[in-house]
């Protein structure tokens, strides 16, 4: 059933105090909206659960990225379009721009936001691993004051979030020391604009006299989270000659079973065996 | 009359399409493409999908290209909006409307007015695009007639026409 429009209240107060508040003094009925790319879906199928909205595409707080010598400070509602186009982020954390060229096409690149995806906490969202690979961390703001979380340690379970009830992702920082690194992106799907990933890789790694140390790899889809493969990172750092060979060829057990969707969608162009 | 429970007031919204000043009454959380095509009349942006998917109600919201489907109208107000209609308001087509004429671009046509826009945007950003950057820039949008190739050669086509 579409929903009805009259059935949904809508308040756009304009500034990040005046959002806390409202989210504050009703914790978990307002629905923070940005962009709208997922929750205008789920409201014109009529299964949006809240049917108050607040909101948050108009707060200049959350719209800017900001670059400081030692990181990048990302706005929740900076859209994939801005990801893009940024010179630094584009520069030094091309797994997060390529993530980013891969989201929707143009129009929800137009408007999908960093935060919003975070928020969705779609274990197939092509930034995630991205983030995982780049150590990320979320700020998390309410009328009570602010924190900061690991990304590792935001998702804890599927679509369950480390977000309370009165909490707004503000924004998102990555540190500044992977410049150097090389990386490698990979995404499987039915094709690369509007299709979910079937399989998404982020790997990072340094290489110091020929071979790749400090190993980052993370994956979207093969799990109910975004998941960050530390064991495998650390047990294939030496000798590999290529980050995705090196991930598809983890031996580690719970990692490996994993990779073995990577490798199948790698070697075949789409995972037949994903369980979707 | 009193509204019944649940139901919350329309209110004013005020935006510029096709280069005209509007002021309706809307609820804010109506789709822009529901109020473009009932209020205003402008059927030229389509329902595919109706969930961001396949690009065919695509507008441009203060010169980006956005999905229609996916934008409560409140967050369009103050803003500027295009579509189809207002492509070619001084001359009789658009060099890309024209293009796809020519090109066979057109066929059943529910795709052409998002097609179109997504062109629009990406040779204002990109005058010359190479046929990798025309691929990307209509990725968004879904075709089920022209199998695409007639539509990216009326892209380049336009393209070049322009340049000259």
């Amino acid at each position: 059933m579409r929903a009805d429009p009259a059935e949904y209240k809508f308040v756009s107060p304009g500034n990040l105090q005046a959002v806390l508040s409202l989210l504050a003094s009703e914790p978990a009925q307002w629905l923070p909206i940005a962009g709208g790319t997922d929750v205008m879906v789920l409201y014109s199928a009529g299964k949006l659960p809240n049917r108050k909205l607040i909101n948050i595409w108009n707060i200049p707080e959350l719209r800017q990225i900001e670059v400081f010598p030692d990181g990048v400070r990302i706005g929740a509602a900076c859209t994939y379009t801005a990801l893009r186009k940024h010179d630094i982020v584009s520069r030094e954390f091309p797994l997060l721009a390529t993530a980013a060229s891969w989201t929707g096409g143009i129009a929800n690149q137009n408007r999908g936001t960093l935060g919003g995806n975070i928020a969705n906490a779609s274990p197939a969202a092509d930034s995630l691993p991205a983030l995982l690979v780049y150590d990320a961390e979320v700020t998390l703001i309410s009328a009570r004051g602010e924190r900061r979380v690991a990304y590792r340690d935001f998702h804890s379970g599927y679509k369950q979030t480390a977000l309370a009830a009165d909490e707004l992702i503000r924004d998102i920082s990555l540190p500044r020391r992977f410049s150097e690194y090389v990386s490698h992106a990979r995404k499987v799907g039915a094709r690369n604009a509007q299709a979910i990933s079937k399989v998404c890789l982020a790997a990072l790694g340094q290489i110091a006299n020929g071979t790749i140390r400090d190993v980052h790899l993370a994956l979207g889809s093969v799990a109910p989270i975004p998941l960050r493969l530390n064991e495998t990172g650390r047990t294939r750092e030496r000798g590999a000659r290529s980050l995705e060979r090196l991930a598809a060829g983890g031996s580690c057990s719970r990692d490996s079973c994993l990779l073995r969707f990577a490798n199948l969608g790698r070697e075949h162009g789409l995972a037949k065996t994903d369980p979707r | 009359m009193t509204p019944s429970p649940g139901t919350n007031a329309k209110c004013e919204v005020s935006f510029t399409v096709n280069g005209e000043a509007k002021k309706l009454l809307a609820h804010p959380m109506e789709r822009l493409l529901d109020v473009l095509r009932n209020d205003l009349k402008l059927t030229g942006a389509k329902e595919g999908c109706g969930e961001g998917e396949c690009g065919s109600c695509s507008v441009l919201l203060d010169g980006m290209l956005v999905n229609s489907c996916l934008v409560p109208v409140a967050q369009a107000s103050g803003a500027s909006i295009d579509t189809i209609e207002g492509i070619s308001a001084h001359v009789l087509m658009h060099p890309l409307q024209e293009a796809f004429l020519e090109c066979g671009g057109a066929q059943c046509g529910i795709c052409t007015p998002g097609m179109i826009l997504a062109a629009v945007h990406l040779l204002e950003k990109k005058p010359e695009p190479a046929l990798a950057e025309i691929r990307e820039g209509l990725a968004g949008n879904l075709c089920r007639c022209t199998g695409y190739m007639q539509i990216f050669e009326a892209v380049a086509g336009a393209a070049r026409r322009v340049a000259k």
